[in-house]
């Protein structure tokens, strides 16, 4: 079948450090043809203008997959209701995705962190710098406990908990940090292994 | 239907860890249904019921997460499980390691190995399962190393695109759901 090969995607530019600019992202394999799209596939996209995503046009190659992968995301990310705020639900996203190295999902949720919390500089900084920035109390917590839960052997314990209790995090919150630490590990690994990132022309 | 997590953690209806889930449903709901499209899906398509199982297994093996690993080895016959353990012990390791693009972040790079499976484990299990667990290990301990070439060994065996769509879900998701249960026990052991 045509579709069984990898591509090589068009002359582009790779990211070489981790940004808060917008990037493009190019598959290896063959995404579905909007033309041949079901009525199935779209349902999976949740979005509608997600069609235009070379990304997701793949991942609808396994459409009940990608349905509830994307509303699973949405309800820990977007539900507003009590918890993480969102700025720090986005940070958790942001450290996890320094420490696994997806230079895509860091700009982001980077993105995503700075303009919730208006904290450009500690966003940039965790970037810069990795996991090991200096930021503040509570969001080095929120660092630790993200890296430790990512990390292989995982390692998060009563310890982390506790760290986060003493910043003030409640219980709900912990959970959502926990949610979205554990959402990058599975989004993480399928951006980066379909396809590469590219900066986009100025 | 049991919610998974919720088995897998030991989560009581009427719990406080029940009422935090509560309040997000649609993360629960459709953690389960990623779980029940990936294992019980209306079509296999490409990837059967036991090389789902077998590479969820090994994840779950590579995570060292033993009430999940027990839940997925359970739906595996005898002498693939026993084949499967075998190479998670050569298998294990620290992560995340791996490369970056050449830059002022390959100051950071990190090397590790690149795992390959084990004579006795490809004989016992078959070239697409054993090209599966290579690709598995990669995306479980340096998935920054993924490149084209990674997903061309998988088409060299048998998978196609769809089948690697599916199986690089199946990996990523587990990731996940391994990480929310081993979270949320802590979190409920200090309630």
């Amino acid at each position: 079948m045509s579709t069984d090969k990898t591509l090589t995607p068009p002359p582009h530019t790779e990211p070489v450090v981790f940004t808060r600019d917008m990037l493009d992202w190019l598959p290896w394999l063959e995404p579905m043809a909007e033309a041949d799209m079901t009525e199935h596939h779209i349902r999976s996209l949740v979005d509608a203008a997600r069609v235009k995503s070379p990304y997701f046009r793949l991942l609808a190659r396994d459409p009940d997959v990608l349905e509830a992968r994307t509303r699973t995301d949405k309800d820990i990310f977007y539900n507003p209701e009590a918890g993480l705020p969102r700025a720090e639900r986005e940070l958790a996203a942001a450290a996890t995705s320094r420490l696994n190295g997806c230079i895509y999902c860091a700009s982001v949720h980077a993105r995503f962190a700075a303009t919730y919390s208006k904290r450009v500089d500690d966003v940039q900084r965790l970037l810069d710098e990795g996991v090991d920035a200096k930021l503040d109390e509570r969001w080095e917590a929120i660092v630790a406990a993200s890296v430790a839960l990512t990390a292989l052997p995982m390692t998060f314990g009563k310890e982390h908990v506790e760290r986060l209790r003493t910043v003030g995090l409640d219980d709900a919150a912990i959970a959502d940090l926990i949610g979205a630490a554990s959402f990058f590990n599975w989004a993480n690994r399928l951006m980066l292994s379909l396809g590469v990132p590219a900066t986009q022309a100025k | 239907m049991t919610d998974v997590i919720d088995s897998l953690v030991g989560i009581a209806p009427g719990s406080r860890l029940d009422a935090i889930r509560a309040q997000r449903i649609e993360a629960r709901k459709h953690a389960q249904a990623s779980y029940t499209s990936l294992f019980e899906p209306k079509e296999l398509g490409g990837v059967s019921a036991d090389e789902r199982h077998a590479i969820a297994a090994f994840v779950a093996g590579l995570h060292g997460e033993a009430r999940t690993d027990a839940f997925y080895a359970a739906k595996l016959p005898a002498n693939l499980r026993t084949a499967i353990a075998a190479e998670v012990a050569t298998a294990r390791t620290k992560g995340p390691y791996g490369h970056y693009p050449k830059g002022p972040l390959s100051v950071e790079d990190a090397p590790g190995p690149t795992w390959k499976v084990s004579d006795a484990g490809r004989t016992a299990l078959g070239t697409r399962v054993s090209a599966a667990f290579e690709h598995t290990h990669m995306l479980v301990f340096h998935p920054r190393d993924a490149s084209a070439p990674s997903l061309q060994s998988l088409l060299d065996a048998g998978w196609s695109t769809n089948d690697i769509v599916t199986i690089s879900q199946l990996v990523s998701f587990l990731s996940y759901q391994i990480r929310v249960v081993s979270g949320l026990t802590v979190l409920a052991s200090t309630l």
